[in-house]
């Protein structure tokens, strides 16, 4: 399958980084394991990758996070950066599914968007993540899956509920003011 | 939290040389310093990085607040390995120099200071080469210079929408956080979690659409300037690479491959005096 770059996706693109670098600002901290937060971030990367398709979302999840963490923390820790790239392909593949451009995000598509955040999440922070801190920086395995497991948990859970609504209420507002075969149905 | 770093055109060598060739320095040291374990060649990558930071004039005051910033998080991931694998440096390094016991499972020994010291200098190395590269960079030479070394323009033309629309979307983001302060919704440390959650929401969802509006309205915009019409496009700050652009990239590669050479002198890239 060749995906589209045009217009719509290279403004998307750039307007997402550019969401996604504001909103590192709000992290909620888990204290429970160090250096792990809640990251509201994470939600508009999954929304926008299942509007946009994979090829935006994984630019988002990439550049957003390299550039997000050097402007305000003024390093880039690429073995958590990597992992986005598989959220927002993961998500994005399954644009169709969503339809929420269409204004059917509803029931199936809804739990068909969390089976598949939930996955992609799984995949990027339980397995991706943990592996390259052991693989590029040498760290105790223990300590990276502990925080990967939380990665996974808060991400998962943020998407779940933040992501989840975002998509509904776009699906709602923007589809449906555009879309006059609602209408002719009726 | 930090203020975020940002361009300022201080009129240094550093600032006059091409984007991309920051970015090739940036990206060769940051990987070296990722790959490299061995403390000497570390610290003489310190020495560099910080010779670099005061020659592009920066002032330290330009970048404090997310320097200190940088050293809470590693600190706390400091402790949190020796937390989690206090014997991670006997493991790594394959003997055992006990300095004192805390309790029978946190021994202190040398072998893990010795590791948590890389992990430290480690960072050290990166953190001025990324506020250099992100303070003497101009976003949109940066873009129209990768272009011109190959890059597709329309994946460029996204970093620079990215770039030039930080701080629009950073504006809305504080106007709406203040409005929604206004009406009374707390965001700081004093709410608790379940309601800190909640109250983000109402700062992101007007803010993403808000961010989708713009977007329809910059593609429209473009759609009708024929964005993306012809294979090539032409760049107002673009310019091509200059003599000291290829000096600095040939000294940035020849550093790289001489620091390397040197971490994988005896077989494996951990240095290893306890042998």
């Amino acid at each position: 399958m060749k995906t589209k770059f045009g217009i719509k996706e290279v403004v998307a693109t750039g307007i997402g980084v550019a969401l996604f670098v504001v909103l590192t600002e709000i992290q909620v901290p888990l204290v429970i394991v160090p250096n792990t937060a809640l990251q509201p971030r994470m939600a508009v990367l999954a929304f926008l990758s299942a509007v946009f398709g994979p090829l935006v979302g994984a630019i988002v999840g990439f550049l957003g996070h390299a550039l997000g963490d050097a402007l305000f923390y003024g390093s880039v820790w690429w073995s958590w950066v990597i992992p986005e790239i598989f959220v927002g392909v993961g998500v994005g593949l399954f644009v169709k599914k969503f339809a929420i451009k269409e204004g059917g995000f509803n029931g199936k598509s809804i739990v068909a968007f969390n089976i598949v955040q939930v996955i992609a999440n799984a995949v990027a922070w339980i397995i991706v993540a943990p592996v390259l801190d052991i693989v590029i920086y040498a760290e105790p395995s223990n300590k990276v899956f502990a925080q990967g497991a939380f990665a996974f948990l808060g991400n998962a859970i943020i998407v779940a509920i933040l992501g989840t609504l975002l998509g509904i209420g776009y699906s709602k507002i923007f589809a449906k003011s555009g879309s006059l075969e609602k209408e002719d149905a009726e | 939290m930090p203020k975020m770093l940002s361009y300022n055109n201080k009129g240094t060598w550093i600032h006059n040389l091409c984007g991309v060739t920051k970015l090739v320095f940036f990206l060769l040291w940051t990987i070296t310093a990722m790959i490299c374990y061995d403390i000497r060649v570390l610290s003489v990558m310190v020495v560099i990085s910080v010779i670099i930071f005061i020659v592009s004039k920066t002032s330290f005051s330009q970048v404090k607040g997310v320097f200190t910033f940088v050293l809470v998080f590693l600190c706390i991931n400091l402790f949190a390995i020796f937390l989690f694998a206090p014997t991670h440096g006997t493991e790594l390094y394959g003997t055992e120099h006990v300095l004192f016991t805390i309790t029978k499972k946190y021994v202190v020994t040398a072998e893990q200071l010795f590791y948590e010291a890389h992990v430290f200098i480690k960072y050290i190395v990166i953190v001025p080469s990324v506020f250099t590269f992100l303070v003497t960079t101009n976003p949109s030479e940066f873009a129209a210079s990768l272009n011109r070394v190959g890059i597709g323009y329309k994946g460029c033309y996204a970093l620079a929408l990215a770039l030039r629309y930080i701080p629009d979307v950073q504006s809305d983001f504080t106007k709406i956080r203040n409005s929604q302060a206004a009406r009374g919704i707390e965001m700081s440390k004093k709410a608790s979690l379940i309601n800190r959650i909640r109250h983000t929401a109402t700062i992101i969802f007007p803010l993403i659409f808000t961010s989708m509006d713009r977007i329809d309205v910059i593609s429209n915009a473009m759609e009708l300037r024929c964005f993306g019409k012809n294979k090539k496009r032409t760049w107002y700050m673009g310019r091509p690479l200059k003599a000291a652009d290829y000096i600095v990239i040939a000294a940035t590669v020849i550093l790289s491959v001489v620091a390397l050479l040197i971490t994988f002198s005896n077989g494996s890239r951990f240095y290893n005096p306890f042998i």
